[in-house]
């Protein structure tokens, strides 16, 4: 997606584009077609920063789709209604932790869920924070919000849903893995990359 | 904000379980933007709709057009209604109250300010 629209001291405040990111818009790329299979009705983001992933997302779906992104920095939550606009693509956004306000009404109904989480281990004080901080913290073993975002994801998304997420390896994916597989969730590694 | 996804949102503040769902809208700023109807993504959201939560605030909004009934997957007329309130509808500016605990969340720039303050949560 294209950010020119975006002032650039937003971004004091706000992720920008990196590797990660990068990544996993080509992973999405990849799985258009799977993604087509699903006919998602309503998509989220969790910690959509920059906007570029949901504005992705919500430009490859053959069928739209209700694409909400959420972020718990007001900075961000601009920058992503401004990428998506800019980009045409539709997308609503919501200052929220994590997907709180939309757990109950969800429930089971979310067919596609994004997250590229703040997966950097730092101490768990920095964790929580409203600012740029919150783009990449993620406390012990850079864990902390990717494991308060789990139980969630499990109640919200559909029985045939699709979940992305992005981690490193210091996060101990195959930890992940098993804690989604025991939630009934089947799992699988769909792009990797040494940095 | 859209009316469909205003009609997901619900107060989650501490203790705060009766009365929360549908949050009543104080706008100051409601706008229609016009976009291309899509049967299809009407038809598929429909069966996550909360059709009493909806009515309601096109009630207290005063908005004209809501069908009297969900309408059912062919009815193409009403789907169009719908896709006017549903998706072409946004509240810009205002307020969410909680009827039930009276929190109110601030709406700028059409995005909805759902954080909870730390004792809320």
């Amino acid at each position: 997606p294209d950010l020119q629209d975006v002032p650039l001291s937003m971004f004091d405040n706000v992720y920008e584009p990196c590797e990660d990111t990068y990544l996993f818009l080509d992973t999405l790329e990849c799985e258009r077609e799977f993604l087509d299979s699903l006919q998602p009705s309503i998509c989220l983001e969790i910690g959509s920063g920059n906007g570029c992933l949901i504005t992705h997302l919500s430009r490859i779906l053959s069928t739209p789709a209700l694409c909400i992104a959420t972020d718990i920095n007001a900075d961000a939550a601009t920058v992503t209604s401004i990428t998506a606009r800019s980009n045409n693509a539709s997308v609503e956004i919501i200052l929220s932790d994590l997907l709180s306000s939309l757990r109950t009404r969800l429930e089971s109904k979310a067919d596609v869920i994004l997250m590229n989480p703040p997966y950097v281990p730092t101490e768990s004080s920095e964790v929580g924070t409203r600012d740029i901080a919150a783009a990449w913290a993620g406390g012990i073993n850079g864990r902390e919000v990717v494991d308060k975002a789990l139980p969630i994801v499990k109640d919200l998304i559909s029985p045939n849903g699709a979940f992305y997420l992005l981690l490193v390896e210091e996060n101990k994916p195959v930890e992940v893995m098993r804690i989604m597989k025991s939630y009934g969730f089947k799992g699988q590694v769909l792009t990797a990359k040494r940095a | 904000m859209r009316l469909l996804t205003h009609n997901l949102l619900m107060c989650n503040r501490k203790g705060c379980s009766t009365n929360n769902f549908p949050l009543r809208i104080n706008a100051t700023n409601v706008t229609s933007e016009s976009t291309d109807f899509n049967p299809d993504l009407i038809r598929n959201v429909l069966p996550k709709l909360d059709w009493a939560a909806l009515s309601q605030t096109v009630g207290e909004l005063s908005l004209p057009g809501l069908p009297e009934a969900c309408p059912a997957a062919d009815d193409d007329t009403s789907l169009q209604q719908l896709h006017q309130l549903i998706i072409d509808t946004h509240v810009k500016e205002g307020e969410l109250i909680c009827n039930g605990c009276g929190r109110s969340y601030p709406i700028k720039n059409g995005i909805p300010n759902m954080l909870l303050n730390e004792d809320e949560l």
